[in-house]
């Protein structure tokens, strides 16, 4: 058993972390994450050229990682910056392209050179793929996919739809040619409705089930990843606001009520932390079952996590915590808004249960 | 990162799976997976077992008697014996008392005293909290003053856990009032047999007898029973609590507790179906199961030293082990709904039983396990040590 980071991993990370702290700080971020495009097109080139795309993607399929443990790092440190760039997206499309041998798109994903995007909820169908009603007919499709992270700034999209033969396709939809609206999300970044009507699509693939389910469970770890960074940050900021904020006439940090409730987080971020470890491990293993119940699980325990630590953290810094001013109320929204990312702590609950053990052989 | 055990780490486990399954009883196995009170008959053997097979001190060094296990060992050594429900070993010679003396004692205790642990001719026992000195142990007041080469100690000890089995204890004692209270603390060691000792059974939440309370009158205990020198008990007894962590979280006794659990729900039924089939009980389960996953990652992460060992985790993986723990055994004790009632020893009415055998002593382990957040340091003095070393006041 070994928990070190390999020297590669630690310098992306490394590398992330100072790129991020130097050019994208928290005011940058919140004027790029609410405001214009939602995306800073510069910032995501460099990005590109740092080579965080490429540790998405393994080695056969002309990345340099690709492994759980490639995708904790860079979203550890998406997470500790709250990052508002469409890395979600991306990721999920680099699988499903990896998945589906495009090794053009991929190279031009990874170059910075197009994004792309993967849409999959729709309004009656959230974290529900056997609810999918967007169709296929021939090379187009109709229907309408819900909060597509990243098709915002997407070059393409790829849909999961049903197929003629009635399985679970994926299909490919240059962004000019499908109707995209924007919008900021809450705890900024942004998404997109994606409207299809007859529009053209290219098939990746007329049965990608185990494809997406794999791509989304990439997604999840690397929500798991990106909450754990965030969070580290928010206790950071929590404790050292104890340490200066006085009231009764010392520091608030004294008082033994928020010391233990400053614990209480504290105990569920390495918690947080450990399960992330345990899924990203899960992930590149070929059994798909036991792969989707340590993410289920993982997720769970991060959605329960992440809500402690966001409230306790704004209730801990008073009235400052509510304003929009004070970056860790950014940072608590971010913890909060990833369980209603890629299916919520419940959600995760019920695939853990069906996935358990407990009801084998009854 | 590479989360799987060595060849040489799953060689180890299968050579303490074929001890346990050549050594461990089934009669002993099911009283510990039943929940059953264990004799002191039952609790010597195995620790004589252990101790010819030269695992009984793991962490002891090899000169006195212990292992070369490094604490991934220890760890799988310690997640197969509750695997397995072989009862675990009493700790107060072998898990404190021991490292104590080996690095405090004089070559004489060493000689003398070690081996009488492992050979199981000495019992132990611990003479720590008082009435009034729990969680602040420092305001301990038991009494021991100079007199010759003797020291006479006067006072009360409690919670002596198994003290009506031990036929020795040690104790911190008060040999200074001056200064600091925990610099005039001294650890030392009482044969029980000597004149002006009673001890008392305190009788637990569940009707259980496992503790006790200690009396002290004028007894008179040789100078050379000191470990270290006077008033360096403090010292000794804070190194004793550091000691150990390995198994703090207790991951494999939760471990077999949910996989009982589990097997439980299987075989209870609520409205005509197995309870493992009913979402709201399931999903409990489920919770507690991510919880206790997630620990086993924490407490590798510190066994493999990536996570500090001896400050805050440690404390960590006190607090959220013994809540996990808990919590298991409340969904245990609910699994059986009515059946759950009866005291114990009355489970069996005739040729009846009214809950499954294993199942029978859930509820009574529940209230006893509600010590678990209790004892060793409360899990609020645990939050302190964290806060402290978080806000560094």
């Amino acid at each position: 058993m070994d928990f070190t980071p390999t020297e590669d991993r630690r310098m992306i990370g490394d590398s992330l972390r100072r790129y991020l702290a130097e050019q994208y700080p928290i005011e940058h971020r919140n004027a790029v994450a609410y405001e214009g495009d939602f995306h800073d097109p510069a910032k995501w080139a460099e990005l590109a050229e740092l080579g965080i795309l490429g540790a998405l993607v393994s080695e056969a399929d002309g990345g340099f990682g690709g492994a759980g443990f490639d995708i904790t790092t860079v979203f550890e440190e998406m997470g500790r910056a709250i990052c508002a760039e469409p890395m979600l997206g991306n990721l999920m499309a680099l699988r499903l392209y990896a998945a589906h041998g495009e090794a053009e798109r991929i190279e031009a994903i990874i170059a910075g050179a197009e994004k792309a995007a993967f849409g999959f909820d729709e309004s009656d169908a959230y974290g529900d793929l056997d609810s999918i009603t967007t169709r296929a007919n021939g090379d187009t499709l109709t229907g309408r996919k819900t909060v597509v992270y990243g098709a915002h700034c997407a070059d393409y999209i790829l849909i999961a739809a049903q197929s003629d033969g009635g399985k679970l396709g994926l299909y490919e939809v240059a962004a000019a040619d499908a109707e995209v609206l924007s919008y900021a999300m809450i705890d900024g970044a942004g998404a997109a409705e994606v409207i299809l009507d007859k529009t053209k699509a290219r098939c990746l693939a007329e049965d990608a089930r185990e494809a997406i389910e794999a791509a989304l469970d990439a997604g999840r770890v690397a929500l798991c990843a990106e909450a754990v960074g965030a969070m580290d940050v928010l206790k950071v900021m929590t404790k050292d606001y104890l340490m200066q904020r006085q009231q009764f006439g010392r520091p608030i940090a004294l008082f033994q009520a928020l010391q233990h409730r400053l614990v209480d987080f504290s105990i569920e971020i390495e918690q947080a932390r450990s399960i992330t470890i345990y899924a990203a491990a899960k992930l590149d293993e070929s059994d798909s079952k036991a792969r989707a119940l340590a993410v289920a699980q993982a997720k769970n325990l991060i959605g329960r996590a992440g809500k402690l630590v966001a409230e306790e953290a704004v209730q801990m810094h008073g009235g400052i915590g509510m304003t929009w001013e004070y970056s860790g109320s950014h940072y608590a929204k971010r913890l909060i808004m990833i369980d209603h990312q890629l299916g919520d702590t419940e959600d995760q609950l019920r695939t853990a249960m069906a996935l358990s053990d407990i009801a084998e052989g009854v | 990162m590479d989360l799987n055990f060595t060849p040489e780490e799953e060689a180890f486990r299968e050579e303490v799976r074929s001890f346990l399954k050549d050594k461990l009883s089934e009669e002993l196995a099911t009283k510990v997976r039943n929940g059953r009170d264990l004799n002191k008959a039952d609790m010597e053997n195995w620790h004589a077992t252990l101790n010819s097979q030269g695992w009984l001190a793991p962490g002891w060094p090899v000169e006195h008697g212990g292992t070369d296990w490094d604490s991934v060992n220890m760890h799988i050594f310690e997640e197969e014996c509750a695997r397995a429900n072989a009862p675990r070993t009493v700790p107060f010679g072998l898990g404190m008392l021991g490292p104590v003396l080996i690095k405090f004692g004089t070559e004489e205790q060493k000689a003398t005293i070690l081996p009488r642990i492992l050979s199981g001719e000495d019992w132990w026992c611990q003479g720590y909290s008082e009435p009034g000195a729990g969680s602040d142990l420092a305001s301990l007041k038991t009494r021991a003053i100079r007199d010759g080469d003797d020291y006479i100690i006067n006072g009360q000890k409690t919670w002596t856990t198994l003290g009506q089995f031990a036929n020795k204890i040690f104790c911190l004692v008060r040999t200074s009032t001056e200064g600091k209270r925990q610099e005039g603390i001294s650890f030392i060691l009482v044969d029980l047999d000597t004149p002006g000792i009673e001890m008392r059974p305190i009788k637990l939440i569940e009707g259980g007898f496992e503790v006790n309370e200690v009396f002290f009158t004028d007894v008179r205990v040789p100078a050379v029973n000191m470990v270290g020198e006077e008033n360096m008990g403090w010292t000794i007894a804070k190194y004793l609590l550091g000691h150990e962590r390995t198994n703090i979280a207790g991951v494999g006794a939760s471990s077999e507790a949910l996989s009982q659990l589990k097997a439980l729900a299987r075989k209870v039924k609520r409205k005509g179906k197995p309870l493992a089939q009913d979402p709201l009980f399931a999903a409990k389960v489920a919770e507690v199961e991510i919880d206790l996953e997630a620990m086993r990652m924490t407490n590798l992460r510190m066994l493999s030293g990536v996570a500090d060992a001896q400050g805050s985790v440690s404390s960590m993986l006190k607090i959220k082990g013994t809540v996990i723990r808990q919590a298991i055994n409340d969904l245990s004790r609910r699994a059986l709904g009515a059946t759950a009632c009866p005291f114990p020893s009355e489970d069996v009415i005739g040729n009846y039983a009214i809950a499954p055998a294993q199942a029978a002593s859930n509820a009574a382990n529940y209230f006893n396990n509600r010590k678990l957040s209790i004892f060793g340091g409360s899990n609020e003095i645990q939050r302190n040590i964290i806060a402290k070393e978080t806000f560094g006041a």
